[in-house]
């Protein structure tokens, strides 16, 4: 099923480009680590309201990539960046950029859950501050509700939201850390491996996060578990040494990859 | 292994409670309301300590006023903001200052504002002890603010917080109970100074109301008592050392309670 819609979307962006729109459109990127070259000519592009995965072993760039789409890496001293990302045709690199308002609009989720040493409210009400999104308190304490809602961790929580987030599970606090990034709304959401420190079952809750986010939300996630890209994904992406070796539809990629190197990765050849 | 542990621990902690139970037994016996209110009288009529209680509490106060925000705004620097070179010559310098000994502090501020001012006042004490906070404050505030993990920054940043939001609404809160556990020892550690004292504050048998004069102190008052030949005053001095070492527990405590981890 996934197979044949993907295809119908492949097919789509070629004839129709209007049908399905390039959110995340990627050119040429090198990106240095001082003078180490950490990803080597990177272009790919990201379709609306999909959900993308990129896997690779350890190493391979997946996560600098991921952190390129929201500048991120800008607060690491040293690195570089050359080539061309743009969200919505606005190259994001571009001199003058607003970086405040473009991790607004692209939102992350972190590969070890790091909610602030602060309610479990206004953990969520923390983005909605700093942006000045909402008029008044009551606004405010909807838009958490809703955030909560949407990360499906409002039941759990609902009782205790004044207590510190500091208190909930490993898994609670990681779907915390979603419904932060959900509360401004972004348009895009960058996940880094975000359930690899968690047991299955809190790992499946955020599988089915993702499967319910991806109406509203361009999703793009880092894992390290193939089984996990398999599940959660349409699009899946394969890194190696910091080159994008192959990009295909999901169900493609882990039945019959195009490049002899992704299926020596997903065999477990090699890495 | 445990044992030499055990022994050195045992050591250690016995001195310190020799130390706190002698300074108690010396001192309760002279110990009375009049003691703790009154101001310095003659010897064999009695007085108190109360002008150098009061004394030690403004000196403490003008010397937080000043010393505390100017150390925290120099840790933030050093750790959040301040990059290469120029933190790493601010944080040499820092650290030679906390190397100082107090009794040179006290001799600059004795040249660079009491000899201007050409008599001895509790803002120069003040200014003198702030001297020996900030860098105290300061290395405090940075170590603190850097135990901070990485990932709380980067969390703010993505949800689109600038730089300065991020220090002030994340980082600082975070490192608080940390940064007030610096200033606390700060202020306990300038509380037990007597030497950069004595050139600036200079102390006083009267109860001072004016920050432009000289004012009592504690411990320049046990200095005083102890050096003096009468054995009313040396009981008086055991005295003034155990309220001075209630008054710096006093500190201790409320800071904790204050400072209580709520999260």
């Amino acid at each position: 099923m996934t197979l044949t819609l993907n295809r119908d979307l492949n097919r789509d962006l070629r004839s129709a480009p209007s049908v399905v729109k390039t959110k995340v459109a990627v050119r040429n990127l090198d990106f240095f680590y001082g003078r180490v070259q950490a990803l080597h000519n990177i272009s790919i592009e990201i379709p609306e309201r999909i959900v993308m995965a990129f896997i690779g072993p350890s190493g391979c760039g997946k996560s600098t990539f991921l952190r390129t789409l929201n500048r991120m890496n800008d607060v690491i001293p040293g690195t570089r960046v050359s080539g061309h990302v743009s969200i919505d045709d606005h190259d994001i690199y571009a001199p003058g950029t607003d970086v405040v308002e473009l991790r607004r609009r692209v939102g992350m989720v972190f590969q070890k859950s790091n909610p602030f040493p602060k309610s479990i409210f206004d953990n969520v009400a923390y983005g909605l501050r700093i942006n000045r999104v909402t008029r008044s308190s009551s606004e405010l304490a909807d838009r958490v509700e809703e955030a909560l809602k949407d990360a499906a961790l409002w039941n759990e929580v609902k009782d205790r939201l004044k207590t510190s987030a500091l208190s909930l599970s490993g898994g609670q606090q990681q779907r915390l850390c979603i419904a932060r990034a959900l509360a401004i709304r972004p348009e895009v959401l960058l996940m880094d491996e975000p359930a690899s420190a968690l047991d299955p079952i809190a790992t499946s809750k955020i599988e089915e996060l993702i499967f319910d986010l991806k109406k509203q939300y361009t999703i793009v996630i880092v894992t390290h578990n193939m089984q996990q890209a398999a599940r959660v994904s349409d699009t899946t992406a394969f890194f190696l040494l910091g080159k994008l070796i192959e990009v295909n539809a999901t169900e493609k990629m882990f039945t019959a990859p195009n490049e002899k190197l992704t299926e020596d990765y997903i065999t477990g050849r090699f890495g | 292994m445990t044992s030499l542990t055990a022994l050195c621990t045992l050591l250690a902690v016995s001195a310190l409670l020799i130390i706190l139970s002698y300074i108690a037994w010396r001192g309760i016996g002279s110990l009375s309301f009049q003691f703790l209110t009154d101001s310095p009288k003659p010897v064999g009529e009695g007085g108190g300590i109360g002008n150098a209680i009061l004394g030690s509490l403004v000196l403490l106060l003008i010397s937080s006023v000043i010393g505390l925000p100017l150390g925290i705004c120099v840790g933030i620097y050093l750790s959040e903001i301040g990059a290469g070179r120029l933190a790493g010559v601010v944080r040499f310098i820092v650290d030679t200052l906390t190397g100082i000994p107090s009794i040179v502090t006290g001799v600059f501020v004795y040249a660079v504002l009491v000899l201007p001012m050409k008599h001895f006042s509790a803002l120069a004490g003040g200014v003198a002890l702030a001297l020996i906070m900030i860098p105290i404050v300061a290395r405090t505030t940075e170590e603190m603010l850097k135990l901070v993990p990485h990932s709380l920054r980067e969390g703010a940043l993505a949800l689109g917080a600038p730089q300065w939001r991020v220090t002030m609404g994340v980082i600082i809160p975070a490192a608080a109970p940390g940064i007030a556990t610096g200033a606390m020892l700060a202020i306990a550690r300038v509380s037990g100074e007597t030497a950069p004292l004595l050139f600036t504050a200079f102390g006083s048998r009267f109860f001072n109301t004016s920050l432009n004069e000289p004012i009592a102190s504690l411990t320049v008052q046990i200095y005083n008592y102890a050096l003096s030949p009468y054995d009313e005053w040396h009981a008086q001095a055991w005295a003034a050392t155990l309220v001075l070492m209630t008054l710096v527990l006093g500190i201790n405590i409320i800071v904790r309670l204050v400072t209580r981890k709520r999260f």
